[in-house]
């Protein structure tokens, strides 16, 4: 009996022990939300401003770029800036290691 | 001239006619003439909250289709002779709701009160177009929760580019954050986001803090607006907004909770 208690003591403690460990964890999950929102509010706040038609833009040039060289959908980004008078979009597209081809 | 303030968030379920409601109840008893306006035409619940359902006759809808005076559409509030309600309609159309109508219509109460609180409703869709086209001030309403913290940010970035002030090149809506449904614990022991979270992402005037309160439900259920409940914590908390915004004060409360039953007993903290 007495030693049942002391196993089933030491098994609760060690529960509890490991339980607390999860929760003092770095990644709470109050942290996880809060660096979840910060990547997604920040590449929002990005596309918010752009014009409707980027999205189908890239997508179109994208397509004719895969006509003649084999480059994946995430290898181009496309960018739009706005300064005081002139408008820059910019097109970054990599391309695949030719000398390995 | 009023000074017109949207309660926004995007997120429905997040508290904006609770402070609606609230605000705009704080605002008449301080002294100041106030009417508060729901924009949710097709699902209007203002007029429950501030417990006046039985005295709507006529509605905004009919405000701006002309079958209706201003004055007839205002309902004076039970508690209070300086606060006035203009409900939305329960029937019409969404579409109903137009610019110039709602602007002549701001425009009019502009020369009778002195706040115009505009209860928007949630989304982005008309009725919230222009519950916030015309405000001055903005009070964004926040729950501690990703979805809602998304939303609001959305709305800002709506209120920087789709109000007239923006359209004019005036100076910009002031943006004012009122953070809802608060538990100090669950923040403590990291389930909730913080207000410094919330507002490292936003970083907004703080308003104040309400906490997660029985007294919410228990003030809409007779419909008497929160703030008149004056020993509750969510009453006492918007007293505190309202005195703020007025410019008065008042530190902050509500952040870090009370002490717990347990560290009452074993001390520490």
């Amino acid at each position: 009996m007495g030693r049942k208690g002391c196993l089933g003591s030491y098994l609760g403690a060690g529960d509890m022990s490991l339980l607390d460990y999860f929760r003092s964890s770095k990644t709470s999950s109050a942290s996880l939300a809060k660096e979840r929102l910060q990547i997604l509010v920040a590449y929002e706040r990005s596309s918010v401003n752009q014009p409707p038609y980027l999205p189908q833009l890239q997508q179109e040039i994208l397509l004719v770029i895969q006509k003649y060289v084999n480059v994946n959908c995430d290898a181009m980004t496309i960018k739009l800036e706005q300064s005081d008078n002139q408008e820059t979009l910019e097109l970054n597209i990599v391309l695949p290691d030719f000398r390995r081809v | 001239m009023a000074r017109i303030i949207v309660v926004t968030s995007g997120k429905g379920g997040v508290g904006k006619t609770t402070t609606s409601a609230a605000i705009s109840m704080g605002l008449a008893k301080k002294g100041h003439k106030t009417v508060v306006i729901d924009f949710d035409v097709g699902l209007r619940n203002l007029d429950l909250i501030m417990g006046c359902e039985r005295r709507v006759v006529y509605d905004i809808i009919n405000v701006i289709n002309g079958e209706a005076s201003i004055n007839q559409a205002l309902i004076k509030d039970k508690n209070c002779n300086l606060l006035s309600i203009l409900p939305a309609s329960q029937t019409r159309n969404k579409d109903a709701l137009t610019q110039e109508g709602v602007g002549k219509i701001l425009e009019e109460l502009s020369k009778d009160f002195k706040y115009i609180v505009c209860d928007s409703p949630a989304g982005i869709e008309q009725g919230a177009h222009l519950a916030m086209y015309f405000a001055d001030d903005a009070f964004i309403v926040t729950n501690p929760e990703v979805s809602s913290v998304r939303d609001s940010d959305r709305i800002l970035g709506l209120l920087s580019s789709k109000s007239q002030r923006a359209e004019k090149n005036d100076e910009p809506i002031k943006e004012y954050l009122i953070l809802t449904r608060y538990a100090p614990e669950r923040v403590k022991s990291g389930e909730m986001l913080s207000l410094d979270d919330v507002q490292d992402i936003l970083s907004l005037d703080l308003l104040g803090v309400i906490p997660e309160s029985k007294s919410v439900l228990t003030a809409s259920n007779s419909g008497n607006p929160v703030i008149l409940d004056e020993k509750s914590d969510a009453g006492q908390a918007y007293s505190d907004i309202v005195a703020r915004y007025l410019g008065e004060t008042r530190p902050h409360r509500f952040i870090d909770g009370k002490k717990g039953l347990f560290r009452k007993l074993f001390g520490g903290g």
